[in-house]
């Protein structure tokens, strides 16, 4: 019966030819915009193939770029070392590559379902950030001492994400149940921290932690780098408990109202009801935020933290390279887009898993 | 009598209460010792004092020795005039990949994935600064590139024509058009209750378009240089263009970075509201007879709209946010004056506070100004949404 009814709602499936005829040539005029449309790839796909690969240098120096008419990739092949890791020591940049791995790993393990327990993740985030930072920073186990501020590339720009993670995700939990408390006091004054964090754009944020905090309070705030992962993680927080919020919202009182006849108290009625059910349901949104929140790491360039766009515009910025600027903000363009294409496709998969299981 | 679980509530936030309280005023009292230790006067006095530092781009006549006030007027008028700029060409930009995405043209549908997925998924500041490295290493103007004296691209920015009218009519012809536009606006937002306004407005719009119309050009012609073309165009003189209408390369770059990537976001909204008007309503409109284009411009076209307003007014509110990317490249928007400001006077709070106030006001007045087009809109008696 099932089986019927399926094959009766879907239309039957037309030849190849038809198909092809449809979404290409259904009229003259769409069909001549085709041709001209598959013209105009074919002719820029050849030139970016000239230009990326064939007539490309990829090891030489700035002279052989010169001549030849392609990209020059050996910029990237000169530089990279500056690119992924700063200013850190040249010797000990092992260190600086095996705690980005690390970190890199903490992320797409973070996308497994096996470890969508709290306590699985805190383990994870918490014990991996702690590797991270006594690998990087050193003085112990015979590794070499290596201060913050010769931190720098990508794996400083990974670390920061992961570390705004790590802290927003907890204060955007704190935020969204703060908001939606009983007392009057408390959601208002709660709503109006969210609400003026959310209207601010993040540079003048990062700003006020980086440049302003300092002015207002000598000597009591911090390294520049925990500050502006502090700022980075209100902000996050600050959009994350309103998806959050939002999660809860969506849940049927009945839920609520079932576990306090039941006789749960409010923390058992929160981590074991309410919170998973609205996690669940925010999921999408939040995968997306966390996209949003990758793209905004890059930001902290203007503040003078030298992240991977600050180290890429040095690698091109000085003398010999000057010109190759263009490869090096590809090359860029490229590990960002890794990143947070791989983010929002997840983030998509996860929204079809979660509408077939309904 | 009042129970207990309420009175422990009460209680409960006198103690919350007072312990905000006593955080905030150690912030202030913090904030001010260390302010006097660095011999600083607080208070906006420093507004009326002169500057003696000057700026990259102003639409309004500015010197060094104007007040700090008259700076921050000219930030809020960059940031504004980048914005708006930068919203109008997402808006052009994200019609056409909106209605690319939903073509039933296959090659059209391809172009826009293509170009919404690359562009979305690039840190926006990082496409800011590859068009700042493209737009100021083009060519010098010697050899700049020349689209038929419509555009000249060179490393001295980017020069387009201008119209060649006297000082003060320019002034005069830009007020007309936008008193025009905003006449125009407010007519079409103002309420029509009773049959005889909805039969006198549309008359009295388009008196307003025709009066503006017939006032600009009067304008324009009164403010004509006798002898001269009345659209001038950048000619080269010595080792720089003279004439014409010139974008510096950082105003350049930021357009551009914020129109492509305003773009791409704009076009995946808009494709929403296309994918949101039902299927029977356009077999409805073609049963009535109605053609392709009319079926767009009268179905399509308004119930998308419709149906996306609300999401367009946040994506146009980021967006503005957005400029404050201008202190990545050195444009001077809000953001970059407001800093340079506190470098140069030390009126940390003050400025600060400004910037928070004026940030609030712009994004507040666009969202307010997009909520009552929404409600004005809005089809009366089917839509849940007030």
């Amino acid at each position: 019966m099932a089986n019927s009814a399926t094959a009766r709602a879907l239309p039957p499936i037309s030849p190849l030819k038809t198909r092809l005829r449809k979404s290409f040539f259904p009229t003259p005029l769409s069909g001549a915009i085709s041709l001209a449309g598959m013209a105009f790839a074919a002719w820029a796909l050849w030139h970016l193939f000239q230009w990326a690969a064939w007539n490309a240098v990829f090891i030489g120096t700035a002279e052989d770029c010169r001549a030849a008419s392609g990209a020059c990739w050996a910029v990237i092949a000169d530089r990279w070392r500056l690119m992924f890791f700063g200013l850190y020591p040249h010797e000990e940049h092992w260190r600086s590559a095996l705690g980005c791995l690390i970190l890199i790993l903490v992320i797409i393990l973070s996308c497994l379902p096996v470890f969508w327990r709290p306590l699985r993740l805190a383990v994870l985030w918490v014990c991996s950030l702690a590797v991270f930072i006594l690998l990087m920073r050193g003085g112990v186990f015979g590794l070499s001492y290596v201060g913050e501020e010769r931190w720098g590339g990508l794996t400083l720009s990974i670390f920061i994400f992961c570390a705004t993670a790590l802290i927003g995700m907890p204060l955007s939990i704190a935020l969204a149940l703060l908001r939606r408390s009983s007392l009057p006091l408390v959601s208002v004054v709660t709503g109006m921290v969210i609400d003026s964090v959310r209207s601010l754009p993040l540079v003048t944020i990062l700003f006020a932690v980086a440049v302003v905090l300092p002015i207002l309070a000598p000597g009591s705030s911090g390294t520049k780098i925990m500050r502006v992962i502090a700022g980075m993680a209100l902000f996050f927080a600050a959009y994350q408990s309103e998806i959050l919020r939002s999660g809860i919202q969506s849940l049927p009182v009945g839920q609520d109202e079932a576990a306090k006849s039941l006789g749960l108290g409010y923390w058992h009625r929160m981590t074991r009801i309410i919170l998973p059910q609205a996690f669940r349901r925010a999921l999408p949104p939040t995968v997306s935020q966390f996209a949003i929140s990758f793209k905004e790491v890059s930001l902290v360039i203007i503040i003078g933290v030298f992240d991977f766009l600050a180290s890429g515009n040095a690698a091109y910025g000085s003398g010999e390279w000057a010109f190759t600027y263009v490869e090096v903000y590809v090359f860029m363009a490229f590990v960002n887009f890794i990143f947070i294409f791989s983010l929002s496709r997840y983030g998509a998969y996860l929204e079809r898993r979660m509408r077939v299981g309904k | 009598m009042v129970s207990s679980s309420k009175r422990r509530a009460y209680l409960l936030q006198m103690v919350i209460g007072l312990v905000l309280v006593a955080v905030l005023a150690a912030l202030i009292l913090g904030a001010k010792r260390s302010l006097d230790a660095q011999n600083i006067t607080s208070g906006y006095g420093f507004l009326w004092r002169s500057t003696g530092w000057n700026i990259g781009f102003s639409l309004i006549p500015y010197s060094i020795n104007d007040p700090y006030w008259k700076v921050i007027a000219v930030g809020i008028l960059n940031t504004l005039y980048l914005g708006g700029m930068g919203l109008i060409f997402a808006t052009v930009l994200g019609l056409i990949v909106g209605a690319c995405r939903t073509s039933t043209n296959a090659v059209l549908r391809a172009f826009g994935t293509c170009y919404v997925e690359t562009i979305r998924n690039i840190p926006l500041i990082l496409q800011a600064f590859f068009w700042y490295a493209v737009f100021t290493n083009l060519p010098s103007p010697r050899q700049a590139i020349n689209l038929g004296d419509m555009l000249i691209l060179s490393a001295r920015g980017i020069f387009t024509p201008a119209l060649n009218i006297a000082e003060p009519y320019g002034l005069l012809a830009g007020m007309v058009f936008l008193g025009t536009l905003i006449a125009a606006l407010v007519l079409a937002l103002l309420p029509r209750r009773d049959l005889k306004s909805r039969l006198l407005y549309p008359k009295l719009g388009r008196a307003i378009w025709f009066v503006g119309g017939l006032g600009l050009i009067l304008v324009i012609l009164l403010g004509k240089v006798p002898g001269e073309p009345l659209l001038l165009t950048a000619e080269l003189k010595g080792l720089n263009f003279t004439g014409g209408l010139r974008l510096s390369p950082e105003f350049a770059a930021l357009l551009t970075a914020m129109s492509l990537y305003g773009g791409a976001f704009l076009g995946e909204i808009i494709r929403a509201g296309f994918l949101s008007v039902s299927k029977g309503q356009v077999e409805a409109a073609e049963a009535l007879g109605l053609s392709g284009w009319q079926v767009f411009t009268k179905v399509r076209m308004p119930l998308a709209f419709r149906a996306v307003l609300p999401t367009l007014t946040n994506q146009y509110v980021w967006l503005l946010k957005a400029t404050t990317l201008g202190i990545a490249v050195g444009y001077a928007d809000f953001f970059l004056v407001i800093s340079t400001a506190i470098n140069q006077s030390g009126q940390t709070i003050e400025l600060i506070t400004i910037l928070m106030i004026g940030f609030l006001i712009i994004n507040n007045l666009l969202a307010a100004f997009m909520n009552l087009i929404n409600k004005r809109i809005a089809l009366r008696g089917t839509q849940l949404r007030s």
